[in-house]
C-alpha cells in the first residue's frame, strides 16, 4: 500500500528531525550531570560518573536561584499585565468600529517590530529617571513592548470567533458589562486565554537583552546570572549546564499543561 | 459502468464488536442496477454515510464484499474503483478556474488535451457555467462552487457512480429545487449509476428510483418511493417518509378485525394470531372524519394549502387526518373511519403480511 | 458583519495606550531626541539636524552590518521556511504521537535565548561539544571560533534548530484545518501528491505562511542573543548583525547620537521590508 510506505517515510522523517532537535539538548543534559573534570578530561556520550553537584550547586546559591525566582517574578507579571490591559482592548477591536480602530491596531502591531536592541539605551535611561530601575515591574513593563500586542491579536481573534448575539443577549437580560465581561465572555474565550497566557510567558521567558539591561543585582533574571558567571568564574561548564537545564524545565512544563491548545492557537493563524 | 453488489456486508468501527449496537453498519446484501439512480435516506447517524464511505473506498468494510460487475473491488483504493463523488459541502480547487478544476480529473488521467476541453464544454453547459469558465473559483458563492462539485462528478464518462453526500445541505431552498431538477436531468440524459445520500425525503423520494431506508445501521426497506408509502416494511418507515407520518396504534388482532382501545375495527385481510407487540399502521390521507369509528379528539387543524391537517389523538397516541381541500370536515365529530384496505399490520416494528397473500 | 460604530470604545482602548505610551512612545521620543543632538558628554546636548542620520548612512561599518544581516535573513527564510512546511506535512495528524510530537517541537521554542545560544556554543566546540568532536573526528577542520564559514554555518543550523518548529506548528495548523474531504477528492480526481499539496495544501496554508514569513523575517532581522552568545559577532565582524552592532555602538561606545539615528533606520527599515512581505504575499493569495 502507497500510503503505509508514506507513513514509514513521515516516520523516518520525524524522527530525523527530532533527533537534530533533541540531540543538543541531551548534549547540554548529559554535560549537567558530569563533573568539570570529566567535561574536559574525557569524551563520552553519557556520564560515567553521574553526578547532582552542579545541581545542587544553584539550587544552594542565592545568587544562582534568585535568578530563576526574579525571572519568574517579571514572566507573571508580565503575562497577567499584558492580559489584563489586552483584554478590553480586544474586545474593543473585535466589537466596536471607533475613530482611528484601524490605524491604532497597525500601530500596536509595528510595536511588535520593534528591536529590543533599539529600546535597550532609552529604557535603561527612562527607568533609571523614574526610579525603577533593577526592580522586577521594569522588566515587565519593558516586555509589554511586545507582549499586549501580541494578546491584543491573539485575543481578538478568539474574541471575533464568538457571536456577537451572546453579548446582546446578556445585555437584554440586564448585565453591566464588567459583570457580563467576568462571567459570561471570559469563560466562553478561556482557550484564547490560555494560549495568549502561554505566549506572553515564552516570549518574556526567553528574552534576555532587554532584562539584562534593566537590572543588576535585585531583580537580575536567571539568564543574566548564567551570562556573567561564565565570563566571572572561568568555564565552570557542569554549573554552567545545570543552569542552563533548569532554564528548559518551566517551558517544558508549560507546553505540556497548554499542549492541546497550541494547535487551537496556532490554527487562528495568530501568535 | 456497472451494478454494484453488497454481498453480506457489515462494518463496525470498534476493532472487536460485541453487541448489536457495536455495528455502524449491521449485516446487509443489496444489488443495485446499472444505471439506476438510488437514495440512501436515514437521520444522521443511521450508518448511509458509513456505507457510502464503505462504496467510495475510504472504509474497509469489517466483513462481506463489494462489487462492481463481478469485479470485487473490497480491497481496491479509491482511485482504482473510478467513481465521482460529490460532497456535503462545496469542495473546489480554490486557486484553479472553473475551466481547469473541471479538467483535473481528466487532466490526471492523462486524457488529449482537444478531448478535454470539448468534455469540459459540455460540462459547463450542462451546469450552467458556460460564461464564468475563466473565472477563479476562489470568489464564487457557495451555490456556483457546488455546481463544479458537480461538474467534476459529471466530467469522466466512464465512472462506475457518482456519489452524492447530501450535497445540496448549504444551497438555498429555491436553487435546491433547480439543482436536483439538473441532477435528474442529467440521470435520464447520461445514464450514470447515481448514489445519492439525504436524510431529506422530499430530496430521496423525488430523485431516486429506489429508495434505502436506514434507521440504527440496519436496512429497513429498500423499494420505489410508492412502495415505501403504500407499503412501509417497518414502523420506521412509516412515520419517517410522509407529513405527517404514519398514524401508529396499539392494537389486538384476532382474524379480520383489530381492537384498539376497546373498539373494534374491520381489516381487508385475516392474520395469524402474532406473537410481541402488535399495532397497526395508517396513512393520514387513508382516513376520514366518520360518526363511527375510533374515538378521536381533535386537537387543532392546520391549513397547508391544497389540504388541511387535523392533529388530535386516538386512544392517547398522536393520529393525524389530511383531507383534500374540497372536502368539507364536519363541524364536530369525534370518531374517524379507517380504510381498511391500507390497514398495515406491524408485530415488533416489522410489517407481516396477511393470511391469504402469504400463502 | 458590520461592527457598530462605538466611541466610548476608546476608554477600553486606554489601558493600551498608556501601557504601550509608557513601553515604547517615550523611549522612541528619546531616540528621536538623541538623534538630532549632539554632546561632549557633560549632559549638554545641542541641535545636530540630520547629521546623525547623514553618518548612518554613509558609515561603511553599517552598510556591511546591514549586508550581513540581509543576507542571514534571506538564509533563514530560504532554509525554514520550505523545511518547516516539509515537516509539518509530516507531522503525525491525530494521537497520543502528535501530542507527543508537538510538545518535543515546541521545547527548543522556550529555551531563553542565550541558554539556546549557550547549548550551540558548547555543542560545536571541538574539545567537549558532541558536533565538534564528531565533525573533528571526521577529519573535518570546523572551528566556528576563527572560521567566518564555520561561524556562520553555527549560527544558521542553531537558527535552524530554534525556529523550524514555529514555522512547521503554524502550517501544521493550516493543514489541520483543511477538511477530510479535499483529500477524498484528491483520491477520485487522481491528483498527484504534488497535485494535492499545490492545489489543496499550498493554498489553505496561505494565511499562516504569510504569518510565518513576517515572524521569522522580523524576529531573524533583530537576531542578538544568539550570535552574540556564540561568537560575540566574531571572528572580527563576520557575525556582527545589525542589532549586535547597534548595542555595541550605544552601551558599548556610549554613541548616543549615531547610535539613535541608526535604530530609527533600522526600525524603519525592519518596518518597510515586512510592510513589502505583506503587500506581495497578499496580493500574490488574491491573484492565485
Amino acid at each position: 500500500m502507497t500510503t503505509a510506505r508514506a507513513s514509514r517515510g513521515s516516520a523516518v522523517v520525524m524522527t530525523l528531525y527530532l533527533l537534530f532537535l533533541l540531540v543538543p539538548i541531551y548534549w547540554l543534559v548529559n554535560m549537567s550531570l558530569k563533573t568539570n573534570a570529566e567535561i574536559t578530561g574525557t569524551f563520552s556520550l553519557w556520564p560515567q560518573n553521574p553526578t547532582l553537584r552542579n545541581f545542587r550547586v544553584i539550587l544552594t546559591d542565592p545568587s544562582w536561584y534568585m535568578g530563576y525566582i526574579n525571572s519568574l517574578i517579571y514572566v507573571v507579571m508580565n503575562t497577567v499585565l499584558s492580559l489584563a490591559v489586552a483584554l478590553p482592548a480586544a474586545y474593543a477591536f473585535s466589537r466596536y468600529r471607533f475613530l482611528g480602530d484601524k490605524h491604532l491596531f497597525f500601530w500596536l502591531l509595528t510595536n511588535r517590530m520593534a528591536p529590543p536592541a533599539v529600546f535597550a539605551l532609552p529604557f535603561f535611561q527612562l527607568y533609571s529617571a523614574v526610579g525603577l530601575f533593577d526592580t522586577h515591574i521594569a522588566v515587565a513593563l519593558a516586555h509589554c513592548l511586545f507582549n499586549v500586542p501580541l494578546a491584543v491579536w491573539i485575543l481578538e481573534g478568539f474574541m471575533s470567533g464568538v457571536p456577537r448575539e451572546i453579548d446582546e443577549t446578556a445585555y437584554i437580560d440586564g448585565y453591566s458589562f464588567p459583570r457580563f465581561f467576568t462571567r459570561i465572555f471570559m469563560p466562553l474565550i478561556a482557550s484564547g486565554i490560555g494560549v495568549a497566557a502561554f505566549f506572553c510567558f515564552m516570549f518574556s521567558w526567553v528574552e534576555l537583552l532587554l532584562s539584562r539591561t534593566l537590572t543588576s543585582v535585585n531583580a537580575k533574571p536567571i539568564a543574566a546570572t548564567m551570562t556573567r558567571t561564565v565570563s566571572a568564574s572561568g568555564l565552570d561548564w557542569g554549573v554552567l549546564a545545570a543552569a542552563g537545564v533548569l532554564t528548559i524545565l518551566p517551558g517544558a512544563l508549560v507546553i505540556w499543561f497548554v499542549r492541546n491548545y497550541i494547535a487551537k492557537g496556532f490554527a487562528l493563524g495568530r501568535v | 459502468m456497472a451494478q454494484i453488489t453488497f454481498d453480506n456486508l457489515a462494518h463496525s468501527y470498534l476493532p472487536a464488536p460485541k453487541a448489536d449496537a457495536d455495528w455502524a453498519l449491521k449485516p446487509m446484501s443489496l444489488t443495485w442496477r446499472d444505471g439506476g439512480a438510488y437514495a440512501l435516506l436515514g437521520s444522521s447517524g443511521c450508518g448511509k454515510t458509513t456505507l457510502l464511505n464503505i462504496i467510495s473506498g475510504l472504509l474497509h468494510p469489517s466483513r462481506g464484499r463489494v462489487l462492481f460487475g463481478d469485479r470485487n473491488v473490497t480491497d481496491l483504493s479509491t482511485a482504482e474503483r473510478n467513481i465521482a463523488q460529490v460532497f456535503q459541502f462545496p469542495v473546489v480547487y480554490d486557486t484553479m478556474s472553473v475551466r481547469e478544476n473541471l479538467a483535473f480529473p481528466l487532466k490526471n488521467r492523462g486524457m488529449p488535451a482537444d478531448q478535454i476541453a470539448a468534455r469540459v464544454d459540455a460540462v459547463a453547459r450542462m451546469i450552467g457555467m458556460t460564461d464564468t469558465l475563466d473565472r477563479r473559483a476562489r470568489g464564487l458563492t457557495a451555490d456556483a462552487k457546488q455546481k463544479i462539485s458537480l461538474g467534476r462528478g459529471m466530467v469522466r464518462q466512464d465512472v462506475n457512480a457518482i456519489l452524492f453526500d447530501e450535497p445540496l445541505t448549504v444551497i438555498d431552498p429555491q436553487m435546491k429545487w433547480e439543482l436536483r431538477t439538473q441532477l435528474k436531468a442529467l440521470h435520464r440524459e447520461f445514464g450514470h449509476t447515481m448514489i445519492y445520500v439525504t436524510h431529506d425525503q422530499t430530496e430521496a423520494l423525488t430523485f431516486a428510483d429506489e429508495v434505502v431506508v436506514m434507521s440504527e445501521g440496519r436496512v429497513v426497506q429498500a423499494g420505489t418511493p410508492q412502495s415505501l408509502f403504500d407499503a412501509p416494511a417497518h414502523t420506521f418507515v412509516g412515520y419517517f417518509i410522509g407529513s405527517p407520518g404514519m398514524n401508529l396504534l396499539d392494537a389486538e388482532i384476532q382474524g379480520t378485525t383489530a381492537r384498539i382501545a376497546g373498539t373494534t375495527i374491520p381489516l381487508a385481510a385475516p392474520y395469524a394470531p402474532p406473537k410481541g407487540r402488535v399495532q397497526i399502521g395508517i396513512r393520514p390521507d387513508a382516513v376520514r372524519p366518520a360518526s363511527e369509528g375510533l374515538p378521536f379528539r381533535l386537537i387543532r387543524t392546520e391549513d397547508v394549502g391544497h389540504h388541511r391537517i387535523l392533529r388530535g389523538e386516538v386512544a392517547g397516541a398522536p393520529f393525524n387526518l389530511v383531507v383534500p381541500e374540497d372536502q368539507p370536515i364536519p363541524a364536530a365529530f369525534d370518531r374517524v373511519a379507517l380504510d381498511p384496505a391500507r390497514i398495515g399490520v406491524f408485530v415488533d416494528d416489522w410489517r407481516i403480511e396477511p393470511l391469504e397473500r402469504a400463502a | 458583519m458590520d461592527k457598530p460604530v462605538n466611541n466610548r470604545a476608546w476608554f477600553l482602548v486606554l489601558p493600551v495606550l498608556v501601557l504601550v505610551a509608557f513601553s515604547a512612545v517615550i523611549p522612541l521620543m528619546t531616540v528621536v531626541n538623541y538623534s538630532v543632538q549632539d554632546t561632549f558628554g557633560n549632559n549638554q546636548f545641542f541641535w545636530n539636524g540630520l547629521g546623525w542620520f547623514q553618518e548612518v548612512l554613509e558609515s561603511d561599518r553599517i552598510h556591511a552590518a546591514l549586508g550581513r544581516q540581509l543576507l542571514f535573513s534571506a538564509i533563514i527564510l530560504a532554509i525554514e521556511i520550505p523545511l518547516g512546511i516539509f515537516i509539518a506535512l509530516n507531522m503525525p495528524k491525530r494521537g497520543f504521537w502528535a501530542s507527543l510530537v508537538l510538545v518535543l517541537m515546541a521545547l527548543p521554542l522556550l529555551i531563553p535565548w542565550n541558554v539556546v545560544g549557550t547549548i550551540w556554543q558548547v555543542f560545536g566546540r571541538v574539545d567537549i561539544g558532541l558536533l565538534g568532536h564528531t565533525l573533528a573526528a571526521l577529519g573535518i577542520d570546523y572551528n566556528y571560533v576563527n572560521d567566518p564559514v564555520d561561524a556562520w554555518a553555527t549560527i544558521i543550523v542553531m537558527d535552524v534548530w530554534h525556529w523550524t518548529s514555529l514555522v512547521a506548528l503554524l502550517c501544521y495548523a493550516g493543514l489541520q484545518s483543511i477538511p477530510d474531504a479535499y483529500y477524498q477528492a484528491a483520491r477520485i480526481d487522481q491528483a498527484s501528491r504534488w497535485g494535492v499539496f499545490r492545489y489543496i495544501e499550498l493554498p489553505k496554508m496561505s494565511g499562516v505562511l504569510l504569518i510565518a514569513v513576517l515572524l521569522r523575517f522580523m524576529d531573524s532581522f533583530m537576531i542578538y542573543t544568539e550570535p552574540f552568545v556564540v561568537t560575540g559577532g566574531g571572528p572580527g565582524n563576520a557575525t556582527t548583525f545589525l542589532s549586535i552592532d547597534l548595542v555595541k555602538m550605544a552601551i558599548g561606545q556610549f554613541d548616543l547620537g549615531p547610535a539613535a539615528a541608526f535604530s530609527l533606520i533600522y526600525f524603519l527599515v525592519i518596518l518597510l521590508i515586512s510592510w513589502v512581505f505583506y503587500t506581495v504575499m497578499t496580493a500574490q493569495r488574491d491573484r492565485t
